[in-house]
């Protein structure tokens, strides 16, 4: 190890390359150096002090890092800022119009779709990726296809319940609001 | 993650340019798993070559009647194609058992074939491993074993090979289309992907210097009786403990043709080409499959906690080759 | 620090709120991306501390090489037990408010290596990046000593704690003569259960940004589940003036306890903010969120003997628990088993054994989410010996009494609980015959299980500021971890005064504010709401007086008595129409604002003179595999007694959440531990399993009503913990029903299902 160690040691840059690069963040240019190392979850939570994407795991293990990129569903945290030069990047920061939250956003209000709220963003966008690929037909494909975000506090149904609500155009049901 | 350098490539020949002669160099295109293993501190490139602009993002016919997977279409794309869908079947449902939604929009078909392993040890750069630090020693023996292999192993390397679309590819006898320095070529499935033996830190036969530019299927696609079965500790986002790609051809109730790969199991996606023989000619029913499972699984050995896999692969087996037997055209 | 949160007309409330199913207050922020969790905060200059973790699990360090890290660019210090600034050497110092008897634990101290993954070192950085990075060069060796981190090893030389911790009570004395009843009984179980080592696993992983004010204060954003305990612990470790620090955290990405107890990531912060004058941020990574603090792994020996109509004559209910070689860390595993069940022959037994790792951590209803599932297994055993049906059990050994104690229950609707969800669940359909229910190759399994929880209360604080412009600021240092704390507290605010809930603020996550304990055990409503009802009581009492007073009386002569306020007004109770605006008695009494901060006590006295608990019934459907072993849960109906439900929408959430994480419990979360090595090795999210979407079906919950003049002025008793506590045994008794195989080790994975499978058919 420590031979490999020594090897890497002489080759290694000592600075990542930094590039030019320009991002579509929620519809607005900008245009920026980043060092290659760098993803796109951290340019966004600690370069571009957009923390709405968050970091549960940081390997892809979690969801809470999910933006859109160029209308895809995607992990930032596996991603490389320096990859997606010239992309559209949405992230929950940009869902909404103004004071008008996105329906997406209002449905989780409405169904009480979280707890802690901190993999909330990561559900929504990928809510929203996941109406846009319109593969999911059945209740059974959207939690499959939901299961790439992970809520600890445990608002599976409810995350649900917002998505079929969108899907369906539906007001939230009255009868979730007031059990028993 | 360590300091590195890092340039686009235009073209495969500069993508190759790149790759030529730097040891520690690695391409990157889905990046799901490799910087995943940078952040791990597991791999450690000091150059990265960036080959998402490459044109080989398409999905095409090939002349024997096949399909072509370009390396750098998605998992997501390729599993919802329309004719992979309905020409393979058992490939797009192994694509969607695999990762999420949001990885498969991100991860390629070149990417997929190269992901390493998920064993915890080689993940764990506080533990032994002789796939991620050779001559150190294997912590899976005699540690926590519960998610690795039980066909293929060594005493060197008791890892599995993560992949479910691999698996598929296995049974659908895909081939590797790469290409390097000394131009390009063909690799059948089979041949691509190693048992670990004294160098578990070879995954692959692909060289150093040589990119994966496409997969190609052939003809045979299996649609009408075949199907890919995942276990796993839940129900979606986990990786296989056994998985089987089942794939048939009956005709009056005999099996005609038979194609049985499983995953989870062994250091690379593991096809049974005599088990799938000893199936052709026998009646397409629970007997047939159980000794072909048997077959399979004939030199299993479990190495403590996942000694279970041995009972549930063959349970896997039989219940994917019936799965398969019944199933019709999606 | 807390802006008010935009809420859309839609979902203003008319009127008081108390028990209405009101959306969060908080949602707008949460889902708008505009919450602010721990490690957001950017700041002008901010520089990122990584932490080196140990390879080794005991022993010491013989040597540090920061060199490498050092020389490379963007890296600013490297901290080591060899160059750390002066901390506290006294352990009290080092104590906080969950922290049980013992040392605790101080990261960079010294040379030793207690447990794997240590925090040995601190690498700072310009960038996140340039930290991690030098982290990997810094060089440890150590010397390694033999480990000890099985369970199993140790349970013979496991010794009886006092009582090491604050709301620990040990098991009381035996009653009779439980053995001699065992073995007298008709029928009898004896059987043992094994739960393994769990993680919290929050989303949020513990992060702290300490910013380095210009004058040398420290305004700390620390994830935790209580920011004064963060402070003062911060102070009492670095000796600093309280003035110096102030801990803020108004969001928390969830904690189930791991933010209980201030984690090494503050420690780290602090001390390199101190030393290098910068503001700092540290956030751990997802494997080292397994470094500190985790449910204990437990094995149980549960006998119960019985009559043959099922009355209980002898229960034995024997725990054995890890801990640490530092701290004796507890929780109540056995003592439920004698408080749920009327029982005269009962011996209840805890023990802790020592090993190698760090000190285990309150995680969601810690104990009874160990100790209540064997007994609730044990149970539907009994039941299934007697030919009886499992509810009908419980029924025949029901008390209304606390044995334990020999004390009354200050309210136990847990009768009511079984039958509404016995109703809902469709239970009378059930054929208590395994394996009679099935479709194609899917077994389908019926089971119950109770659960019970404390309702406890701590003493808090708590201000509240009425302006002339009818809004109310209402403020306790408490958190809100996804509870709903935001949004409940203002409904008791709003319900006191009479006020839309549109006119609330609540702020929380600040030791600035008035005091309150750690939010933990479920007893946040409880501690808090009632520091909130009585500060806006103080508040209703002087608009009151201001009103008899007021100029050309336009109440009459009412007194303070005959008022009531709604709608933001003063009005006679016996004649709402007669009312002044709020706004108008304000006025002319002359003030501008009323402001009153009020402390809430338990009732002692009425509190000692009874048991109080949350209880429930949840049943449970699940489907296995027969082929596979896979087990999926389709349906949980889960009917809890809780009190007063102060919002039914979050509360119902929050119950909702403690029933995935028991079915995590029940089917998926173990960490696993070479014992080798002395190491957890599944140290992700990938492979520590926890629900996802996919695992969850249909989940109802039931809330009964129950009404409490003990437990607190509110009469509610919180409902933090209840959800998960039925959850594990219930779809454990429902696997047996589907498949006849019962598997007494946590998680039921495929592995143990097929084993038992494999038995079966074999016999």
């Amino acid at each position: 190890m420590d031979q490999r160690l020594a090897e890497l040691r002489d080759t290694a840059p000592a600075v990542p390359d930094r590039i030019p690069i320009s991002l579509v963040v929620n519809g607005v240019e900008k245009r920026m150096e980043v060092a290659a190392w760098t993803t796109l979850l951290d340019l966004l939570r600690n370069t571009l002090d957009l923390p709405g994407t968050k970091k549960g795991c940081d390997h892809g293990q979690c969801g809470a890092c999910t933006v859109l990129v160029d209308g895809r569903r995607i992990n930032s945290c596996l991603t490389l800022a320096v990859m997606k030069d010239g992309c559209e990047v949405t992230t929950i920061e940009g869902l909404a119009t103004g004071d008008v939250l996105h329906p997406m956003q209002q449905a989780f209000v409405d169904h009480d779709a979280y707890q802690c709220g901190y993999c909330t963003p990561g559900q929504i966008c990928s809510a929203v990726g996941l109406i846009s690929e319109g593969q999911a037909r059945t209740r059974e494909e959207i939690r499959d296809l939901m299961s790439g975000n992970i809520c600890r506090c445990g608002a599976y149904p409810n995350i649900i319940a917002a998505i079929e609500g969108v899907l369906g155009g539906t007001a939230p049901a009255q009868a979730k609001e007031d059990p028993a | 993650m360590r300091a590195f350098s890092y340039s686009r490539a235009e073209s495969v020949a500069d993508a190759l340019k790149g790759v030529v002669g730097h040891g520690e160099t690695k391409v990157v295109a889905g990046g799901t798993n490799l910087l995943d293993l940078m952040k791990a501190d597991v791999m450690r490139p000091t150059r990265l070559v960036d080959i998402t602009r490459l044109p080989l993002n398409r999905i095409e016919e090939t002349a024997e009647g096949g399909l072509r997977l370009g390396a750098l279409v998605t998992n997501a794309d390729t599993a919802h194609d329309e004719r992979v869908r309905s020409r393979y079947p058992m490939l797009s449902r192994a694509i969607l058992a695999g990762a999420s939604a949001q990885l498969r929009n991100m991860a390629t078909n070149g990417g997929n074939l190269l992901q390493r392993t998920r064993c915890y040890y080689f993940y764990d750069t506080g533990t032994p491993c002789n796939k991620r630090e050779p001559g150190s020693g294997c912590g899976a023996i005699g540690g926590v074993n519960r998610i690795h292999a039980i066909l293929g192993a060594s005493e060197h390397c008791i890892a599995t090979h993560p992949s479910d679309m691999c698996v598929a590819l296995a049974a659908l006898a895909a081939e590797i289309r790469v290409t390097g320095p000394r131009g390009e070529r063909t690799i059948p499935f089979e041949a691509f992907h190693r048992l670990p033996g004294d160098a578990p830190q070879i995954d692959t036969n692909l060289a150093p210097d040589e990119i994966v530019t496409a997969i190609d299927l052939p003809a045979r696609g299996f649609a009408a009786h075949s199907t890919y079965l995942k276990v796993r500790d839940r129900q979606s986002y986990a990786f296989a403990l056994v998985s089987v790609a089942a794939a048939l051809e009956i005709e009056d109730g005999k099996v005609t043709a038979a194609r049985l790969a499983l995953g989870g199991v062994a250091h690379k996606p593991w096809r049974d080409q005599a088990a799938e023989e000893a199936l052709v000619g026998r009646p397409a029913d629970a007997g047939s499959f159980a000794v072909a499972a048997e077959a399979v699984l004939r030199d299993a050995r479990g190495f403590g906690h996942n000694d279970f896999k041995i009972d549930l692969a063959r349970r896997a087996i039989l219940r994917a080759l019936q799965d398969a037997a019944a199933s019709e055209t999606p | 620090m807390i802006a008010k949160p935009a809420i859309p007309d839609v979902l203003r409330e008319p009127g008081p709120g108390i028990g209405k199913p009101l959306s969060r207050v908080d949602g707008p922020l949460k889902v708008t991306g505009q919450a602010r969790y721990a490690a957001e905060f950017n700041v002008p200059g901010l520089v990122h501390g990584y932490i080196v973790s140990s390879t080794i699990t005991k022993g010491r360090i013989t040597r540090i090489d920061t060199a490498a890290a050092l020389r490379r660019p963007g890296v600013l210090h490297v901290f080591t037990h060899e160059n750390r600034p002066h901390v506290a050497w006294f352990d009290r110092k080092w104590k906080d408010e969950d922290a049980p008897s013992g040392s605790p634990f101080r990261p960079l101290y010294d040379d030793r290596i207690v447990h794997a993954m240590q925090p040995v070192a601190l690498v700072v950085a310009e960038t996140f990046e340039a930290a991690r990075e030098g982290a990997r060069l810094v060089q440890v060796e150590y010397e390694a000593e033999p480990h000890e981190t099985d369970l199993a090893a140790r349970r013979h030389e496991a010794f009886t704690p006092g009582k090491e911790k604050g709301g620990f009570e040990p098991p009381p004395k035996p009653r009779g003569d439980p053995d001699r009843a065992l073995a007298e009984a008709a029928v009898k179980v004896d059987v043992e259960y094994v739960q393994p080592t769990e993680h919290h696993n929050p989303m949020e992983m513990h992060g702290s940004t300490v910013v380095y004010n210009d004058d040398g204060t420290l305004t700390v954003h620390d994830k935790t589940q209580g920011a004064p305990n963060s402070h003062s612990w911060v102070c009492s470790v670095f000796g600093l003036s309280k003035s110096a620090v102030r801990v803020i955290s108004p969001f928390v990405g969830g904690a189930f306890g791991s933010g209980l107890r201030p984690q090494h990531q503050l420690f780290m912060a602090v001390m390199a903010a101190l030393q290098l004058k910068r503001s700092v941020r540290v956030e751990l990574s997802r494997p080292q969120m397994f470094t500190f603090g985790h449910r204990p792994p437990t094995i149980q020996r549960v006998a119960l003997g019985a009559a043959p109509d099922g009355t209980l004559q002898a229960m034995i209910h024997e725990a054995v628990q890890e801990s640490s070689q530092f701290e004796n860390y507890v929780e109540i595993v056995v003592n439920w088993s004698g408080q749920q069940y009327r029982c005269d022959n009962v011996r209840l037994d805890y023990k802790l054994a020592r090993l190698d790792v760090f000190t285990p951590l309150d995680m969601r209803a810690p104990g009874a989410a160990t100790g209540v599932p064997a007994i609730e297994m044990a149970m539907d055993e009994l039941a299934h010996a007697l030919r009886m049906d499992p509810v009908e059990l419980r029924l025949r050994n029901y008390t209304d009494r606390d044995p334990n104690q020999d004390k009354p229950f200050s309210s136990k609707e847990l009768r009511a609980c079984f039958a509404q969800g016995a109703e809902r669940f469709g239970w009378s359909r059930r054929n208590p015959q395994p394996r009679s229910m099935r479709e194609g190759r899917q077994l389908i399994g019926w089971g119950v299980a109770s659960g019970v929880w404390d309702a406890m209360q701590g003493q808090a604080d708590a201000r509240a500021t009425l302006g002339i412009d009818g809004h109310l600021v209402v403020a306790s240092a408490t958190a809100d971890i996804g509870t709903g704390t935001y949004t409940v507290m203002s409904q008791i605010a709003a319900g006191t005064l009479g006020l839309p809930i549109g006119n609330v603020t609540f702020k929380l996550g600040d030791s600035a504010l008035p005091m309150a304990p750690i939010e933990g055990g479920s007893w946040t409503v409880s501690s808090v709401g009632s520091a909130v009802l009585a500060a806006c009581e103080r508040v209703r009492g002087r608009l009151y007086k201001l009103a008899a007073k007021m100029e050309g009386a336009p109440l009459g002569k009412a007194k303070p008595a005959d008022m009531v306020l709604t709608d933001g007004h003063v009005a006679l109770a016996a004649d709402p129409a007669r009312r002044v605006p709020i706004a108008e008695v304000m006025r002319s009494g002359g003030v501008l604002a009323i402001e009153e901060e009020a402390r809430s006590v338990p009732y002692y006295v009425k509190r000692a003179q009874h048991t109080l608990a949350t209880h429930s019934a949840v049943f449970a459907e699940v489907r296995v595999d027969e082929d596979l072993g896979t087990v999926q849960v389709s349906r949980i109906v889960s009917a809890v007694a809780a009190g007063r439900i102060i919002n039914p929408k979050t509360a119902g959430s929050q119950v909702m959440g403690g029933v995935v994480m028991g079915i995590g419990m029940a089917l998926e979360e173990e960490t696993f531990m070479d014992h080798g090595l002395g190491r957890y090795m599944n140290h992700d999210l990938a492979e520590y399993h926890v629900p996802v979407n996919a695992d969850i079906g249909s989940i109802d919950v039931i809330f009964v009503d129950e009404h409490d003049e003990v437990v607190n002025p509110l009469g509610a008793k919180g409902v933090g913990e209840i959800g998960i506590v039925g959850v594990p045994a219930a779809i454990a008794n429902a696997v047996f029903h589907a498949t006849g195989v019962r598997v007494r080790e946590l998680p039921i994975t495929l592995d143990k299902v097929l084993a038992g499978l494999s038995r079966r058919s074999a016999a």
